[in-house]
């Protein structure tokens, strides 16, 4: 059992590796996403890596039910695999100043 | 939650005015003698510092309006703005100079009692505290004539939340009110999740509304949105003022949330304050315009 156990080992990790979801960091400051823009593939798993500049942020896409405060020296992680192509909007969420309602982003789900 | 079939209520009344009369829920009982019949006023979004295309007079918008409520006769029992009293800046001097101006303006309403709350705009970057300086709490109750008022902060968290300890003050607020109490709540944003996509939600705003639930005669009047708008959840009814400033689109009639231009041959158009008669059983909604001379 030991030696079975030993073996499957590199088949486990090689498997385990290509499940690993493809990261994608977005930068939030005042008043802006960056990318402001990103594009996924339907059925692929990523996870956002969401980190502020300057002031507590928030990341809102309602339509694929995903939130996260983003807060100063943190990192806030947000799993994610799009079931359905299209355009979805996030937006700031929480109130950051003047450019507020214009700080937004979209991520593009292609089948 | 339902929306409001317009074309049952609203009726073009004279002087430019839109009426909208809120009845109640179906089954509940009208409010006979125990209710005195008053009106009061709301002002909303009014801004003051902006500047920019969507308002060229936005100095001189806030002063006409408290012209035209000034020569309302008679006046009405009291007068409530619902945030967004001041445009936002990063300075907190000069957030402290436009609450300060805009103190100096409601100064000159003929009607001395006056009730008001934040917006994003005056709260959300110092969590209230140049608003609760110059005005006092953000969040409060008070009666009159047989109506029980209540103030809902849901700006000074940046996040949009009335926040725990706040619901908790509410909850035991409404615990000294009958089921059949007569009860308006005044707030800025939207409690239900008009559109979340342009920030037109509290994120708790779910959680008040299950207390406001049991009382069978709830109303609530807000700002933020800039246009007027009839909403239901449930019994609750929930109805948005216009701005003082500048008109926004209807939700998702465009891609972007931006101002709807100023227009030189109808100037203030879609700018206004409401009157709130409350009658027995009823509150009658009039919309009023600004207007005058850019």
């Amino acid at each position: 059992m030991r030696r079975r156990a030993f073996l499957l080992l590199p088949f486990a990790a090689a498997a385990w590796a290509q499940a690993e979801p493809r990261v994608i960091a977005i930068r939030a400051r005042k008043f802006e996403f960056t990318p402001g823009e990103v594009q996924l593939k339907l059925g692929e798993a990523v996870v956002f890596e969401l980190t502020t500049e300057d002031v507590h942020m928030g990341f809102d896409a309602p339509e694929l039910n995903l939130h996260a405060d983003i807060l100063p020296g943190r990192v806030a992680r947000v799993p994610f695999t799009p079931a359905k192509a299209g355009s979805y909007e996030f937006v700031c969420d929480v109130f950051c100043g003047s450019g507020h309602e214009e700080m937004s982003g979209v991520i593009k789900v292609s089948g | 939650m339902q929306a409001v079939d317009r074309r049952q209520f609203l009726k073009i009344a004279g002087l430019g005015g839109v009426v909208f009369a809120s009845g109640l829920a179906r089954g509940a009982q009208p409010y006979g003698a125990a209710q005195d019949e008053f009106f009061f006023v709301q002002l909303s979004d009014t801004h003051w510092g902006f500047q920019g295309a969507p308002n060229p007079d936005a100095a001189g918008t806030l002063p006409k309006a408290i012209a035209a409520v000034n020569a309302l006769d008679p006046q009405p029992d009291f007068i409530v703005f619902t945030g967004d009293l001041t445009h936002t800046t990063d300075d907190p001097a000069e957030r402290r100079r436009r609450l300060t101006q805009f103190k100096e303006h409601i100064g000159k309403l003929r009607t001395r009692q006056i009730r008001l709350m934040p917006g994003e705009h005056d709260a959300s970057l110092d969590n209230g505290e140049a608003y609760r300086e110059l005005f006092g709490a953000t969040h409060y109750s008070f009666d009159h004539k047989g109506v029980h008022f209540i103030a809902l902060d849901n700006v000074s968290d940046p996040a949009a939340r009335i926040g725990e300890e706040q619901l908790g003050w509410l909850k035991g607020d409404l615990d000294r009110q009958k089921p059949d109490a007569r009860i308006v709540v005044l707030t800025h944003r939207p409690l239900f999740p008009l559109y979340p996509q342009w920030d037109w939600a509290t994120r708790d705003g779910d959680k008040a509304i299950e207390l406001l639930m049991p009382y069978r005669s709830v109303t609530v009047f807000y700002g933020h949105i800039h246009q007027e708008h009839h909403f239901k959840t449930a019994h609750i009814e929930h109805h948005a003022a216009r701005s003082l400033i500048f008109p926004l689109p209807a939700a998702a009639s465009v891609p972007k949330r931006a101002p709807v231009a100023w227009d030189p041959a109808q100037p203030y158009r879609g700018l206004g304050f409401r009157r709130i008669e409350a009658e027995p059983g009823e509150y009658k909604l009039t919309e009023l315009p600004v207007v005058g001379k850019a």
